[in-house]
């Protein structure tokens, strides 16, 4: 009886999910997958399409169109994709400038827009919007973390970062949390590649410390300058400056440099190794925290699909916020503004065999939510 | 700001202006000769970034990468010249805009499909690697200071190829007058082919030698493209001369401006404002140089023909 009791509630389960999953969905991924930013939008790419396929879920179709990091072609292939391919969600985008350009515009279409990565803070206040959803950080976050860790160690750091949306609220995050005096505050252009100007002002500016934000080729460009130049100033930076598909490039300049993520692959939980696991096996290298946000998004998408239709934008948007999902970061909840509340950690930069690759040190914040959240009327 | 910075600071304008000035003459010489706007330079660029990358990681050393570069950009060049280019020059240069335009893509597609989206590593040399003091306490480095001296050796022996050679001579020939040149016996396509894979060389030579400071990836030509192309407009198109100068004007005062101005503004406002309007407006300086140029001598510095 109790056999059959069970054996009833699963078939009903599974016809419920099956149901769910009976009816097509056609998710939009706008990403970077040309250029100098390529290695961030193709761990994005690869890691979604990676998780669709693993849950073995038939009915999502993905339309994945690069936006060679330029904010006015986002735009187009947003319009396109919402027009023409009728998408039901749109993810995908990495760079802030670009999702500043995308986002207000395709949620005021009714138009759910999931973020592996950017988080602007013009988003997360009082323009965040119930179709908006940031499944990465907001921006400041992760560099909220680094000027908490710098307390310890540093008193008079120099600071850097790309003149764009998330260069801002890097520094802003950074400067939030660090009690320390500035030697300096630099904006750089963004893609820039020849960093000797701004190196020759840290060396001349008795700096302790140097922070800087500088994601893809900016980061390698910086760090192999600097390694170079002989300033021997220590850095640290967002996991972003550091991260696995920058490493190889950087080279051995990059050992032992603190950075902050939300994320690393020695994460002790089942969701993350399975992940770390598959993503090798697949793909033969190891995921970055691009990868992870953006396999935690798929994998947010999937969990929401199965328990309410897409077409009903108010059970579906729940069941997004429920957050019922197994995150490869661990505990995941969203704020009120539909941003996380995670932790933040400090990792450092290892050799492992012939790979350079991360660990985590410390823990900078739990279950750490954004400053921007309470301006956030939804 | 000590006067270590500040000449520290000149010697990084010139070393961007000694890599813009490669770029350049490439561009320059190939529009002056044959009149062909090139946009798909900054792909040999690319190529000689990749070549010297590759060979450098499959040969454990930098200057057999250096060569492989020259010789890579160069036969690229040459390729290109006798697949596609020669079809051009009796085109309008909207054509030519849009077929080197296409060139681009398959460049970066191509090097894409062969070393993947990742960039690739590329060190300095032992031999060049650390720093050298300056006067007043600061140190430079060496590579940089290199860097300058091949742009000066690249500069001096460009100035004798086309002074002093015969082959020089003929570019000249070609420059001033392209049917007189063919109707004397000179045989204009081969000509047009060695200057183009010159033209070539000289910007893999630049891209295998930033490649060494920056990271080696697709799409790193095209903004510096955009430089060169803004340093013979300065210059004056078809004049070497005019790159030379125009490429140290450029890299020194974007170079300046970038590190002066925030300090400049930050005599007036807070000091994270300045930075934010400072880096800005440093972005802006070298286009509205060229604008004031322009206006006070619309062919540029040292236009060729008049």
């Amino acid at each position: 009886m109790k056999k059959s009791l069970a054996a009833g509630i699963l078939g009903l389960s599974l016809a419920a999910t099956g149901m769910a999953q009976a009816e097509p969905v056609k998710i939009g991924v706008i990403t970077t997958l040309s250029g100098g930013g390529a290695g961030l939008g193709i761990d994005m790419r690869d890691a979604f399409t990676l998780a669709i396929k693993q849950s073995g879920n038939k009915e999502v179709e993905l339309v994945v169109e690069d936006d060679a990091q330029k904010p006015e072609l986002a735009v187009q292939i947003a319009e396109k994709m919402i027009q023409s391919d009728k998408v039901d969600l749109l993810t995908g985008i990495i760079w802030s400038n670009l999702a500043m350009a995308v986002v207000p515009n395709a949620v005021a279409q009714d138009i759910i827009y999931l973020s592996p990565n950017a988080g602007p803070s013009a988003l997360a206040g009082a323009n965040c919007n119930k179709n908006y959803f940031n499944v990465a950080y907001q921006n400041d976050n992760f560099h909220e973390a680094m000027g908490q860790y710098a307390n310890q160690d540093y008193k008079k750091t120099f600071i850097l970062a790309p003149n764009y949306p998330a260069g801002k609220d890097s520094l802003t995050g950074f400067k939030r949390y660090y009690k320390g005096e500035l030697a300096g505050e630099i904006y750089t252009q963004v893609g820039q590649t020849d960093y000797a100007a701004e190196i020759a002002q840290i060396r001349d500016s008795g700096a302790d410390s140097v922070f800087f934000f500088l994601p893809g080729g900016m980061g390698i460009a910086f760090m192999k300058q600097y390694a170079q130049s002989g300033v021997t100033i220590p850095v640290m930076g967002p996991a972003f400056s550091f991260d696995q598909d920058m490493l190889p490039a950087i080279g051995d300049a990059a050992l032992g440099v603190k950075n902050s993520a939300s994320w690393s692959k020695d994460l002790d939980n089942e969701a993350s190794k399975a992940f770390v696991e598959a993503f090798k096996a697949e793909y033969n290298r190891l995921p970055s925290v691009y990868a992870a946000q953006s396999w935690d998004t798929a994998n947010l998408i999937l969990s929401a699909l199965s328990k309410a239709s897409v077409k009903d934008k108010d059970a579906f948007r729940a069941a997004l916020k429920a957050a019922d999902f197994k995150s490869v970061r661990g505990d995941f909840t969203f704020n009120t503004n539909n941003h996380p509340i995670q932790n933040v950690y400090v990792r450092e930069v290892v050799r492992e065999g012939d790979v350079l690759t991360n660990k985590i040190i410390a823990t900078a914040f739990e279950k750490h939510g954004d400053a921007y959240a309470e301006q956030c009327k939804m | 700001m000590s006067i270590a910075l500040l000449i520290e600071q000149l010697l990084n304008g010139l070393q961007l202006g000694v890599m813009l000035f490669l770029m350049a003459a490439g561009l320059t010489l190939i529009f002056g000769v044959m009149g062909l706007i090139n946009l798909a330079h900054g792909s040999l660029y690319m190529v000689g970034a990749f070549a010297c990358a590759a060979v450098a990681a499959a040969t454990g050393s930098f200057w057999i990468g250096l060569v492989a570069s020259l010789v890579a950009a160069a036969a690229a060049g040459a390729i290109v010249e006798v697949a596609v280019i020669r079809k051009l020059y009796e085109r309008d240069h909207l054509d030519q805009v849009l077929a080197t335009f296409a060139l681009i893509l398959i460049f970066s597609e191509g090097t894409r499909w062969l070393f993947g989206s990742f960039p690739l590593y590329l060190d300095i040399p032992p031999l060049l690697q650390g720093a050298v003091p300056l006067p007043g306490g600061g140190r430079y480095q060496l590579y940089r200071l290199a860097i300058i001296g091949v742009g000066i050796v690249v500069a001096i022996g460009l100035y004798l190829l086309i002074s002093r050679t015969r082959l020089g001579m003929r570019i000249r020939a070609g420059e001033s007058d392209r049917e007189m040149i063919a109707a004397l016996g000179v045989d204009i396509r081969t000509l047009y082919t060695v200057v183009f894979a010159l033209g070539a060389a000289l910007a893999g030579l630049a891209g295998a030698l930033v490649g060494a400071l920056q990271s080696v990836q697709v799409g790193m030509g095209e903004p510096v493209l955009i430089l060169a192309f803004v340093v013979i407009v300065i210059g004056g198109i078809g004049s070497i001369k005019g790159a030379l100068l125009g490429a140290i004007l450029v890299g020194v005062v974007d170079t300046m401006g970038r590190f002066l101005l925030p300090k400049a503004l930050a005599l007036a406002m807070p000091a994270a404002q300045a930075g934010l309007i400072g880096g800005a407006l440093a972005s802006m300086l070298i286009y509205l140089v060229m604008a004031v140029i322009l206006a006070v001598r619309p062919s540029g510095l040292f236009a060729a023909q008049s």
